[in-house]
């Protein structure tokens, strides 16, 4: 048994659209246990159980939790559903699966913060999925889940449904704040951070979906057994979405410290065609590209930021021989040109910059000069640019300068 | 205007909604894209300088000054897609309509726009068209969606 299901437990059983259903399966017990509990004493489980980001940076939870739990006044919980790093799928698929699960755990949030106002920010694309949660609120609303005296408390919590509209850049905090405001999506500098001035100034706390989905289980399992699952610095379990050249892509959720080699072949069923892979990009766009001889490593934070990278998404993108590198490069940069907000001039000038190189690359003209300013240029973007995008952009030429080095110096002109 | 005037009646009258402003009334129009007029009475409804609205209007992808056609294509290049032969979905599109990326057929059925990550890479290639995603497509699947669109016409 390589896959352990938590998250994914009620998936094809529970009916999406049925407060019913979700409550014959354990729904809303994992509430019940948290309104009997002091709030403090919830966010301890959630340090317990170490609980960290699933949405990218991989940032301990509670600190977060608790940091709002400080601040007075009104506060904000926000749910970061804007998916939009190409290769992911797993908060869709929660959303469309078991969506009281995101729920319960703001609900949950909100009951241990004192939060009063909830936020789930859903890209534009994912029409089902808004569509589905719009009416999953409303029916814990007609249930006294939501709105005034939740189940009988004396607690207070609303949750309303924002849509982004095209922009990969808003899935980074301080853009999805702005876009919640109703402005562009354009990152601010830190700190302060949301926890201390989010939307509208006020304490924000926001978490991905998966981490919301998670909050339930810590709460009826306790945080002591959730940190059974995993490993030491990474504890749970991890939605993998299984992407490109294999037999059987899919969500998958497996316990941390999983090695990606299984992922794809004892999971995904290997290669299709059983062609050999050229490499393997994990997290999506904005992350590493690795080799083959590399797929031993085993998916846990700490092993991913070896290489700079922020790998909490848990997208893996298989990749085989058919396909040049500077192809899967060319592709990811131009994503980001496109993406960038243009707020920053190491973002907004320095993506079209690395397009220019790799085009010389490709046309067999770069020199080892070029090898070298593109070296140089991904590093300074890397770490001089404004908000997660630019410093998160260049992990595919970083690790690819590192990794297949040789197919540079075929390029290279001499 | 009375579409609009609709719309905006269930939004209060505070800057925040402006995007859901925006969304919601361009889904609905027939041609996609939001007006000068319509850019006009938006911001003297939320209180906000035009150019504001034309600020939001212009930095997400999803909204637009330019008409479009009744069925907006967009097929997905991102690496998920693009290993599992999206180019072939693209370039088949470009055969049976005769357009290429940002541009609408004259009938003013159709408009292609080659978009990024849709989330459906298990089952790519996909594309959107409108708010309905197409998923594991081949060149015959899609020439067959696109005769159904046709046919809805008629």
């Amino acid at each position: 048994m390589i896959q352990q299901k938590l998250i994914t437990k009620r998936f094809g059983k529970v009916n999406p659209t049925s407060l019913e259903s979700y409550r014959n399966h354990d729904g809303y017990l994992g509430l019940e246990k948290a309104l009997s509990m002091h709030p403090t004493k919830i966010i301890d489980e959630i340090e317990t159980s170490k609980i960290r980001g699933r949405g990218g940076a991989g940032f301990p939870t509670h600190i977060k939790v608790r940091a709002l739990s400080k601040q007075s006044g009104t506060k904000y919980i926000v749910c970061n559903a804007d998916e939009g790093e190409p290769g992911n799928f797993k908060d869709r698929m929660i959303m469309e699966n078991d969506p009281h699960a995101i729920l319960e755990g703001m609900i949950i949030l909100a009951y241990a913060t004192g939060a009063e106002k909830g936020f789930i920010y859903i890209r534009g694309e994912y029409q089902n999925a808004i569509k589905l949660i719009k009416s999953t609120i409303k029916e814990a609303e007609d249930n006294h889940l939501l709105g005034k005296n939740i189940l009988n408390k004396n607690f207070d919590f609303d949750i309303e449904v924002r849509s982004g509209a095209g922009s990969y850049v808003c899935g980074e905090e301080f853009a999805l704040i702005e876009s919640i405001e109703g402005k562009p999506g354009r990152s601010r500098v830190k700190p302060p951070f949301p926890t201390e001035k989010g939307i509208h100034e006020l304490p924000t706390l926001i978490n991905n979906v998966e981490t919301f989905a998670n909050f339930a289980h810590i709460i009826l399992m306790g945080g002591d057994a959730f940190a059974q699952i995993g490993t030491a610095s990474s504890t749970g379990t991890k939605l993998i979405s299984l992407s490109g050249n294999v037999k059987n892509r899919g969500l998958y959720e497996v316990p941390f410290g999983t090695s990606i080699r299984d992922v794809i072949f004892k999971l995904g069923k290997g290669v299709k065609n059983n062609r050999p892979i050229k490499m393997v990009q994990l997290g999506g766009a904005s992350g590493p590209l690795i080799p083959e001889y590399m797929l031993d490593m085993s998916i846990d934070f700490d092993r991913f930021e070896n290489f700079d990278s922020k790998t909490g998404t848990g997208a893996i993108i298989v990749i085989d021989d058919r396909f040049d590198l500077f192809d899967v490069l060319l592709n990811n940069m131009h994503f980001f040109v496109g993406q960038s907000c243009g707020k920053c001039a190491p973002c907004r000038e320095g993506h079209t910059q690395i397009v220019n190189l790799l085009m010389k690359f490709i046309n067999h003209q770069a020199t080892d000069k070029d090898l070298m300013s593109l070296e140089n240029l991904a590093n300074v973007i890397q770490q001089t640019s404004l908000c997660g995008l630019g410093q998160t952009s260049m992990t595919s030429i970083i690790s690819s300068l590192r990794y297949f080095r040789d197919d540079y110096f075929m390029k290279v002109r001499y | 205007m009375i579409l609009l005037e609709e719309i905006l009646k269930k939004y209060p009258k505070e800057e925040e909604y402006l995007i859901e402003i925006l969304l919601e009334y361009q889904t609905s129009k027939k041609n996609h894209h939001i007006t000068s007029e319509d850019v006009s009475r938006i911001s003297e409804y939320l209180g906000i300088p035009e150019s504001q609205v034309c600020s939001v209007i212009s930095f997400y992808t999803l909204l637009s000054t330019k008409p479009k056609g009744k069925y907006v294509i967009q097929v997905c290049q991102n690496i998920p897609c693009f290993v599992n032969d999206s180019q072939n979905i693209y370039d088949k599109i470009v055969e049976l309509l005769g357009i290429h990326d940002g541009e609408t057929t004259k009938d003013g059925l159709f408009t292609l726009e080659l978009t990024e990550c849709i989330g459906y890479c298990n089952q790519s290639p996909a594309i959107r068209i409108n708010t309905d995603v197409y998923a594991s497509l081949t060149p015959q699947k899609v020439e067959k969606i696109i005769d159904d669109l046709r046919g809805e016409k008629q």
